[in-house]
């Protein structure tokens, strides 16, 4: 039997070494692909749609070479995971670059975390935080499979200033919070998507990357 | 319940070894990058910083090779700074597996390049290294100015100024090393750190100085940044991330433990 492929989307937008580097790591018999090819994201058994940059850039890009139409096709049926900014494209309009509208796969909304940030909870109630929010934060889970063997309230490590509002709370998987409440975990169906970057996350990243290329897409 | 405050150890590379020098003398050999960065990352490192100090270009070579071999075993930040000069500098680091640079003197004798940069890769993988030593005298309003050349050399850049002039170019992060403290042993300059970490909306690294793991989370508390960095106190295993994490945890500090 040949191994199985995971594509994970090209399309010109930064750093996608750390993504395929980890999912390889977590998966030695996983053919990771890094591609924006519809015929092989087409075979592929898993896909995974990355993201760093503007909303702008990044959506150009993905109409430009097509993306949009791969996605929505993946979407139907395959495992997809969504990073970062893989995650924010897939809400309905992102605030960013003056407002851009996104590939709508989620119901919701991208907002600035603002300037200037203020924490409302806790200990630190008051402080002006910095943005981007970077660093490691935890993430409080509603039950989903790619949660399996990670610690509620583990910390991801994030790095943002726009962040997710959700219309559909059945569809919030994880939440995050820095100053305000946002979606740190978004999913329905064959598709999950996080703001955090499980492929610098350590040992809950990885974790949940292994559950993601074990996952037959349903939740 | 937040965001951690970040520990960074600093691995400071020399022709592929880890090398920490005492005030730029007294170079000691604390080993191999690869072994030392898995360390970290076991020990709960939130990140690894990776600062090429090695001049010759051949070198660089090796550093690209050594960047490489760390991305693919540890799944934590990783920044690699020193002779960073141009954007394809940038992509060879990025391509190599780092997910941030660090841009030092670069940016002062061409201060748009960071624009160029973070223009290019976005800001959150723009870190602009600050090397500031005070140059007011007591009894004078605290102020400190950019040096170059592992601080022998002024620019007359005043430090809060340049921050804030980094980050309006994209810089997404500060990382701030008092050159009056760096390698000394005596903790970091904390008025300096508090007042670039007040003045710029963007997290602050503190670097410089630390001799012991109250420094670290004085560096936190006092000098209110975001992270901090060191390196000898981890090289020759005086302690350990997991024991900084734990003593800053004592003192009410959020890590990830």
């Amino acid at each position: 039997m040949s191994s199985k492929i995971c594509a994970v989307i090209d399309y010109g937008m930064g750093n996608l070494h750390s993504a395929s580097k980890a999912l390889q790591y977590v998966s030695h018999d996983t053919q990771i692909m890094v591609t924006a090819d519809p015929d092989l994201i087409a075979k592929a058994d898993h896909v995974v749609l990355p993201g760093v940059g503007a909303m702008r850039d990044c959506m150009a890009e993905i109409k430009r070479l097509g993306v949009d139409q791969v996605v929505a096709e993946v979407a139907k049926s395959k495992p997809l995971l969504g990073i970062c900014v893989g995650m924010q494209a897939m809400l309905t309009h992102s605030e960013e670059n003056s407002g851009v509208d996104c590939l709508d796969i989620f119901d919701g909304q991208v907002k600035f975390f603002g300037h200037p940030l203020m924490e409302t909870e806790g200990s630190q109630a008051g402080e002006k935080l910095k943005v981007p929010h970077m660093g490691w934060n935890r993430v409080t889970q509603s039950p989903h499979p790619l949660w399996q063997g990670i610690e509620n309230d583990s910390r991801f490590y994030f790095v943002h200033s726009f962040y997710v509002e959700a219309q559909r709370a059945e569809q919030i998987k994880g939440r995050g919070h820095y100053g305000k409440d946002f979606v740190a975990a978004i999913g329905e169906d064959n598709i999950f998507a996080v703001q955090f970057h499980p492929e610098k996350s350590h040992t809950a990243g990885l974790q949940l990357l292994k559950n993601f290329l074990e996952w037959d897409g349903q939740a | 319940m937040g965001l951690a405050k970040r520990i960074i150890p600093c691995l400071d590379v020399d022709n592929g070894r880890v090398v920490k020098g005492v005030q730029f003398l007294d170079i000691r050999d604390a080993g191999d990058p690869v072994e030392v960065a898995k360390r970290y990352d076991e020990q709960g490192a939130d990140e690894i910083t990776f600062l090429d100090i090695t001049a010759s270009h051949q070198g660089r070579e090796t550093t690209i090779h050594t960047v490489e071999a760390i991305a693919e075993q540890v799944f934590i930040p990783l920044t690699v700074g020193g002779g960073i000069r141009s954007i394809e500098d940038i992509r060879n680091m990025l391509n190599a597996g780092a997910d941030k640079v660090s841009i030092n003197s670069a940016a002062v004798y061409n201060p748009e390049f960071v624009k160029e940069a973070a223009a290019k890769f976005g800001s959150q993988c723009i870190v602009v290294a600050i090397d500031a030593k005070k140059v007011s005298v007591e009894g004078e309003e605290n102020r400190w100015e950019i040096f170059t050349h592992g601080g022998r050399k002024p620019t007359g850049i005043d430090a809060i100024e340049w921050a804030q002039r980094m980050t309006s170019f994209g810089a997404g992060e500060i990382l701030l090393t008092s050159m009056d403290k760096d390698g000394v042993k005596t903790g970091f300059d904390i008025e300096l750190t508090r007042a670039i970490s007040d003045a710029v909306n963007v997290p602050v690294i503190a670097s410089g100085g630390v001799g012991n793991l109250q420094h670290l989370a004085d560096g936190v508390t006092e000098g209110k940044a975001d992270a901090v960095l060191a390196a000898s106190i981890f090289h020759f295993g005086e302690h350990t991330v997991q024991e900084a994490k734990e003593h800053m945890q004592k003192q009410g500090i959020e890590v990830r433990l």
